[in-house]
């Protein structure tokens, strides 16, 4: 180092240091809400989006569900019962008329009214806005018309601009009442009106969606209070004085803490520094079920994993090489092995917590057994070549799993070359969507409401990822979709899953545990698999 | 000035350019994207103009409206830096205090009584200290002092500075003081036996005197020297020690931003990061004079 760099390095550790001073001074970080406030903390990360058309990943959920009612809600069984609606009825599960309740209001004092809902779903469907939960609109009358097609596709053509922002299948009647007219008949409608996405939004906010996104202003037990949404740090709440739906809030506020990852979050609520985490980090349960006692709550979710097959892939055409690989893994080790056999193995693509859930409906095929496992591959005359298996680099859980699969198909199968296509998340989906996957690979669902329905159409609709010729099993949905009550529905969804599970272009693994904790400073903590983004009842949590 | 600044920030642009995958598909996530939004978003953030012209938009809202771009959830990258950049400077200042003070203390130290067990305990504690990963001490010291002890938060910037950046800090300033000791004890010990630190002790000056006044001022010019450069290297952010610790600094975002191809945000935090060497070198350039009375500028 030259003395003239010596000094360069020097000075602009001097200039730095000037800076740092500068930057220090008149920082404080204090809440400024008064000490006798019974508020309590949730761990949460960085939402994408607040307003609920937008938000769409469960750190966003989890707010808007403390924010905002919707026409519907679920209780204790999964079953859908109204909110904000007075009635919801239809004589064709094609056009359904919803009554909303008179006398609710916003947080800004604004009734909540049929003009409400129909403003804040159009805005959801409207394209331009570019809103995430767009596509749950997707069923709803003249969605299409907001939605134009780019004449052609990625070519150099700009899509037209819609020539309307309002669908033609949403008719306000009266103050109180519209209608919905959709596309197909849909039996399971009501239920998905429950999902944050549906949630109506006020006339104050339809001037600017930008602010509402940033600071909503719901109708739900907590309203954004004070700084509001202070990104990468917290988001706070209070309770709404002029609540008058069925979960009011028994604390005086509620903060979302901002974490960076789930091991920060869980090592501040060993140290009552934060009050609520839903999702403790798999590798920490066991600690955790030692160190909080009866404050550890496992709950069953939604969420399930699959092992899809590109079937537009020759290989992977041949049903009993599938069966083969469903036969050789064995799930509950894998499920010992890696997540502290905290998840649940399945052989349903259907969720256990969801309305129609047969135990092991997809029979011996699902279940672990090397010699039968043998006897398939064999039928199916072997496999050539090098089988690739495909994951996001998203969780280090992922590889942990699939170098278990492989180890197993090597194994009981004799697959000698296995390779692994690690892919940067943000590059994976879409290698699925635009059917380049070489191999097996991961999938994932996220419950949006509990019906069969929500899991079963991604997997048999013509849009599916796995290439898997759906016509069957799309016909039971429809009729399921057609039916005149959920009751009747589910036994066609039974059907549809049985039909989908016999043909196995995706095999069943395991069904996730949520493994959530809560500190000593609050009491009442009600974690329900069918609450919105996490588990928790904020609104029933007290403060001691 | 301005061509490096230009330069860096066109070189960071392609690299972000290059970096594979879809933004807009992976924020999606495992749910059906339709093709109007999508369409919609990509106009949003530009992402289907050319190279150059993405870049030159985003020169000249940086230029002539101070517009740093939107990160993918609304928020202006300009207040992300603003806001991340006081969590990184408070940190960087805590840990460079710790390694100035702490550092330099055992240095002394040890320089003094050379050979001994001061010595010693020094050589071997740095060694301990250098050699131990900063993730494995950060976990530890959480565990340790924030969960058991309780003497420091454990997590996360709600207690302000100084007490939610102590523990952080002193963790990163751990290996880095093992550094400082050293050259302090080497350069203090080699000056011990400099002519004119006899000349002193010769003429009967004080102990004291001969050490504070005449070897540690000399010896402390490499010090001082390595101290500065060390205050860029904690701005440039901590991303191990943020992410344990919770605190939304600069290393933290940029990790985050890579992770879903947020360009903006990449390209604004380094950019800025270019900035304050930039600035950093210009005062530098123009403190030469003041600092040393035979270079002077015509």
């Amino acid at each position: 180092m030259t003395e003239l760099a010596r000094r360069t390095r020097w000075a602009a550790g001097l200039a730095a240091l000037a800076l740092t001073a500068a930057a220090c001074s008149g920082d404080g970080d204090k809440d400024d809400g008064d000490a006798k406030a019974k508020t309590f903390t949730v761990a949460n990360q960085e939402p994408g989006h607040l307003a609920p058309g937008a938000a769409n990943d469960s750190y966003g959920i989890r707010v808007v569900n403390a924010l905002f009612d919707r026409l519907t809600r679920l209780d204790k069984s999964g079953m859908v019962v109204n909110e904000d609606a007075e009635s919801i009825t239809s004589t064709d599960q094609k056009t359904w008329t919803i009554k909303v309740k008179p006398g609710r209001t916003f947080h800004n004092g604004e009734p909540v009214t049929a003009q409400s809902y129909v403003d804040a779903w159009n805005a959801a469907a409207y394209g331009p806005n570019a809103w995430d939960n767009n596509y749950y609109f997707g069923n709803i009358a003249g969605y299409d018309a907001l939605n134009p097609e780019d004449p052609d596709g990625d070519g150099p053509q700009d899509a037209p601009k819609p020539k309307t922002d309002k669908m033609s299948g949403l008719k306000v009647l009266d103050r109180q009442t519209f209608t919905v007219k959709l596309t197909d008949p849909f039996s399971q409608f009501p239920l998905t009106l429950a999902f944050t996405g549906f949630a109506p939004m006020p006339k104050a906010a339809t001037k600017d969606l930008k602010a509402f996104d940033q600071r909503p202003i719901g109708n739900g037990p907590f309203m954004i209070s004070g700084s509001g949404w202070q990104h990468n740090k917290q988001i706070t709440t209070q309770k709404f004085a002029g609540y008058r739906g069925s979960r009011p809030a028994h604390a005086d506020g509620l903060v979302f803490k901002t974490y960076a990852s789930r091991d920060a979050a869980y090592t501040d609520l060993l140290a009552n520094r934060v009050d609520i985490l839903e999702t403790i980090p798999p590798a920490k349960v066991r600690e955790a079920r030692r160190l909080l006692g009866n404050r550890f709550v496992t709950t069953p979710g939604g969420t399930m994993d699959y092992l899809e097959f590109p079937l537009y892939d020759k290989r992977f055409q041949n049903r009993d090489l599938r069966y083969a690989i469903s036969r050789s893994i064995n799930r509950q080790a894998i499920v010992d092995a890696v997540f502290n056999g905290a998840f649940r193995p399945t052989g349903t693509i259907v969720a256990p917590i969801v309305p129609g859930y047969r135990p092991n409906a997809c029979g011996l095929i699902c279940m672990y057994d090397s010699r039968p496992a043998k006897k398939f591959f064999e039928k199916a005359g072997g496999f050539s070549g090098t089988l690739e298996l495909w994951f996001s680099n998203a969780d280090p859980s992922y590889e942990q799993w699939m170098t278990d699969v492989a180890n197993q198909l090597k194994q009981n199968l004799g697959i000698k070359n296995i390779r692994f296509r690690k892919v940067p998340q943000a590059d994976y989906l879409s290698n699925l969507t635009d059917h380049k996957a070489t191999g097996p690979y991961r999938a994932n669902w996220v419950m949006d409401y509990p019906s069969a329905e929500n899991y079963l159409t991604p997997r048999c609709g013509p849009s599916n990822r796995q290439g898997y010729d759906g016509k069957e099993c799309m016909a039971l949905i429809r009729k399921g979709n057609r039916a005149k009550s959920i009751a009747e529905s589910v036994r066609y969804y039974q059907r549809a899953e049985t039909v989908l599970l016999k043909d196995l272009p995706v095999i069943p693994l395991w069904n996730w545990q949520e493994q959530g904790g809560y500190s000593k400073n609050i009491g009442n903590v009600n974690f329900d698999s069918y609450e919105a983004g996490g588990g928790v009842h904020y609104d029933q949590v007290t403060v001691k | 000035m301005v061509p490096v600044l230009l330069g860096t920030t066109l070189f960071i642009y392609v690299l972000v350019f290059a970096l594979p995958g879809d933004p807009i598909r992976a924020l999606a996530g495992e749910k059906p994207l339709p093709d109007s939004v999508y369409r919609a978003l990509r106009e949003h953030y530009h992402l289907d103009d050319p190279l150059l012209v993405q870049y030159g938009r985003y020169l000249f809202g940086v230029l002539f409206r101070g517009d740093f771009g939107e990160t993918f959830n609304g928020q202006s990258v300009g207040q992300l830096i603003a806001d991340s950049w006081t969590v990184t400077a408070q940190l960087a200042a805590t840990a460079w205090i710790f390694e100035l003070v702490v550092g330099m203390s055992l240095g002394v130290w040890a320089g003094l009584r050379r050979g001994g067990f001061a010595d010693a305990a020094v050589l071997g504690g740095t060694t301990v200290a250098i050699a131990i990963p900063s993730f494995v001490l950060a976990y530890s010291a959480q565990l340790v002092f924030g969960l058991k002890l309780g003497w420091f938060p454990t997590a996360g910037t709600d207690d302000g500075w100084p007490m939610s950046y102590l523990l952080p800090g002193m963790v990163v300033a751990a290996a880095e003081l093992g550094y400082v000791a050293r050259l302090t004890r080497t350069s203090l010990v080699e000056n011990m036996r400099a002519d004119y630190v006899r000349t002193a002790v010769a003429k009967g000056l004080p102990r004291r005197r001969v050490v504070v006044r005449h070897t540690l001022r000399n010896s402390l010019i490499p010090v001082v020297t390595y101290l500065g450069t060390q205050i860029g290297y904690f701005m440039a952010g901590s991303i191990i020690v943020e992410g344990i610790f919770n605190l939304p600094g600069v290393g933290h975002e940029l990790w985050l931003a890579l992770q879903i191809k947020e360009g903006p945000t990449i390209v604004g935090i380094v950019t800025f990061l270019v900035l304050i060497y930039l600035f950093a070198n210009l005062v530098v350039d123009l403190l030469y004079g003041v600092l040393d009375p035979r270079i002077r500028y015509d």
